[in-house]
């Protein structure tokens, strides 16, 4: 393989490993909360999509994508108030068959707005050819941006759950809930919350993805399995390890095409998570201790 | 401060307490003792709103607390050390405290935390040591005194501590009960669980005696202490075990 060659699945693999690492911090963040996988992290992501692709017909690129996050963010809220706060011992399976039956309902709705034609949101600079060149590496900006915004939102993240009071509260939430009930902590607000902040993530993967793929209203669920597999890979509930988890995901999958076609790469994902949960299953970062102790 | 009257609570078709009255005044230690699975625990989680009554009156500083949330109860000033301390474990003794102050923070914002933090620091020595140090990495008694401390950040009305010596070694049991005597020093209220009766009526003011949920026995705790079948039942067994 030619330099070259190599540089340009790295690259590509990197990019697609970091929206899949956003997909699975919001998949962790519903389950530090929760204890569940939400089935609808995928149809957050496809909503992200979609509405700043309407958005964009009257907005400024950065307003439109502001307008999706903000609405997705909305309808996480609603998800929790409407289907799961009212519960009142939401044992761990009725919670999950509620998500399987939100995301049902979200990517019907799509169905019915949308319609089934495929659509993409622009390039946020330049279009599909526009490249940079640094040495052997020929980058699409599209690329920087994924790449800054990731990290960006990575930080923030870390920022929030480790600096701030709210942060901390929601952790407080995840450890022991009875505890963080007794400090006088809110607990269900908390449980809101981290259904906003995942689909805030979800949205935003859905929105630097949508350019370099496309966004249709089943698109979801595609990506959402890559980001599941991210977050089992670095074992649940572990937001850094899924960081790592989903960039070793994206890589494997961009050299997969050397090995087997093209129409197979999706193979990649379903594999390499069976092959996980029979190996390894609190993670390759995890052990059954740490599985334990939730972090964000 | 807290007055119970005719409490029944328990679980699902169990019915653990029975017919219960009680009352704590302010400035008090107040212990109740009983063997396990008397329904001590049971009895806190009502309080603390953990656990909803079945029948019955609970005030708390005159207001009605019967159908009030765990959050709610924080915010009022009735702070539960529970059972087991049940501290965060992966977090550091300073976000633990700081979380204990959630209700301080918001009735008087974070530069009270920040003092009332130092103020535990004082009281617990050991844990300004381990600022940085995750919870659950922390001993038995480190652990039990990071929970206290956790409560205490709230700047309570009305301190229950359920089994707060239970597992621990003689000596830091000893801390302990000097570190509840010298809260009552300083005006706290107190409601005190506890299966090691001796030190419990030791450093109260009036003791309730709880078996199989019903209180069989109340009074001042040197007269429990004297009591026949309070020395028989729950000293002398201490004694020997
Ligand atoms: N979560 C629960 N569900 C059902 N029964 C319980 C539960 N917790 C305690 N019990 C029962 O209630 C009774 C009183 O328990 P508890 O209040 O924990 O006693 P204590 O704190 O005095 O040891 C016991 O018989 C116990 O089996
Ligand atoms: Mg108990």
């Amino acid at each position: 393989m030619s330099p070259e060659l190599f540089f340009q699945y790295l690259v590509a693999g990197i990019t697609y490993g970091a929206v899949y690492a956003v997909v699975a911090i919001g998949f962790n963040i519903i389950y530090n909360s929760t204890g569940i996988i939400n089935f609808a992290q995928g149809e957050f992501v496809m909503l992200g999509g979609m509405i700043a692709i309407t958005f964009a017909q009257w907005l400024p690129l950065f307003w439109a994508i502001s307008a999706a996050v903000a609405i997705t963010m909305l309808i996480g809220a609603l998800m929790e108030l409407c289907c799961i706060r009212w519960l009142r011992n939401p044992g761990i399976l009725q919670m999950l068959i509620i998500t399987i039956g939100v995301s049902i309902l979200l990517r019907e709705a799509a169905l019915h707005i949308w319609g089934e034609g495929i659509r993409s949101l622009p390039y946020f600079y330049g279009d599909a050819i526009t490249a940079w060149t640094f040495g052997p590496v020929r980058l699409s900006p599209q690329v920087i941006w994924v790449l800054l915004a990731c990290g960006c939102i990575v930080l923030a993240l870390q920022a929030f759950f480790n600096r701030s009071a709210l942060g901390r509260e929601m952790r407080a939430c995840a450890v022991n809930r009875t505890a963080a009930s007794l400090c006088g902590i809110k607990t269900h607000n908390m449980v809101t919350l981290s259904f906003v902040l995942s689909a805030g993530m979800g949205a935003m993967a859905g929105c630097m993805i949508s350019p370099i793929t496309y966004t249709q209203y089943d698109s979801g669920a595609s990506l959402a399995l890559k980001g599941f597999t991210a977050a089992i890979i670095g074992g649940l509930g572990n937001s850094m390890a899924a960081v790592a988890a989903g960039l070793l995901l994206g890589i494997l999958e961009a050299f997969s095409i050397t090995v087997v076609p093209l129409a197979f790469q999706d193979a990649v994902a379903v594999t390499l998570l069976l092959l996980i949960l029979f190996i390894k299953p609190h993670g390759l970062f995890g052990s059954s201790e740490a599985a334990r102790l939730k972090a964000f | 401060m807290l007055t119970i009257k005719n409490l029944e609570s328990g679980y699902a078709q169990l019915r653990v307490l029975k017919n219960i009255s009680l009352h704590v005044r302010p400035g008090e230690i107040v212990t109740i003792i009983g063997a396990n699975g008397a329904g001590k625990t049971t009895l806190v989680h009502v309080v603390a709103g953990l656990l909803r009554p079945w029948h019955g009156e609970l005030l708390f500083q005159g207001e009605d607390i019967t159908h009030t949330s765990p959050e709610a109860m924080a915010t009022l000033g009735c702070v539960l050390v529970p059972e087991g301390r049940q501290v965060f474990a992966s977090m550091n003794v300073e976000d633990n405290l700081l979380l204990g102050g959630t209700t301080l923070r918001r009735a008087r914002g974070t530069a009270a935390v920040r003092e009332e933090m130092e103020n535990q620091y004082v009281r617990f020595p050991v844990l300004a040591e381990r600022r940085k140090q995750l919870a659950g990495t922390l001993s038995g008694g480190e652990q039990q005194m990071l929970a206290m401390a956790r409560a205490l950040m709230a700047r309570p009305r009305l301190v229950m501590m359920d089994e707060p010596s239970t597992g621990l070694a003689p000596l830091i049991v000893q801390e302990i009960f000097t570190i509840i005597a010298q809260l009552r020093a300083e005006g706290n209220t107190v409601l005190l669980i506890e299966q090691n009766a001796k030190a419990a009526l030791e450093v109260a003011d009036r003791g309730y005696v709880l078996e199989t949920g019903k209180i069989i026995l109340q009074g001042k705790a040197s007269e429990l202490l004297a009591n026949n079948d309070v020395q028989r039942a729950y000293l002398g067994r201490e004694q020997i075990g």
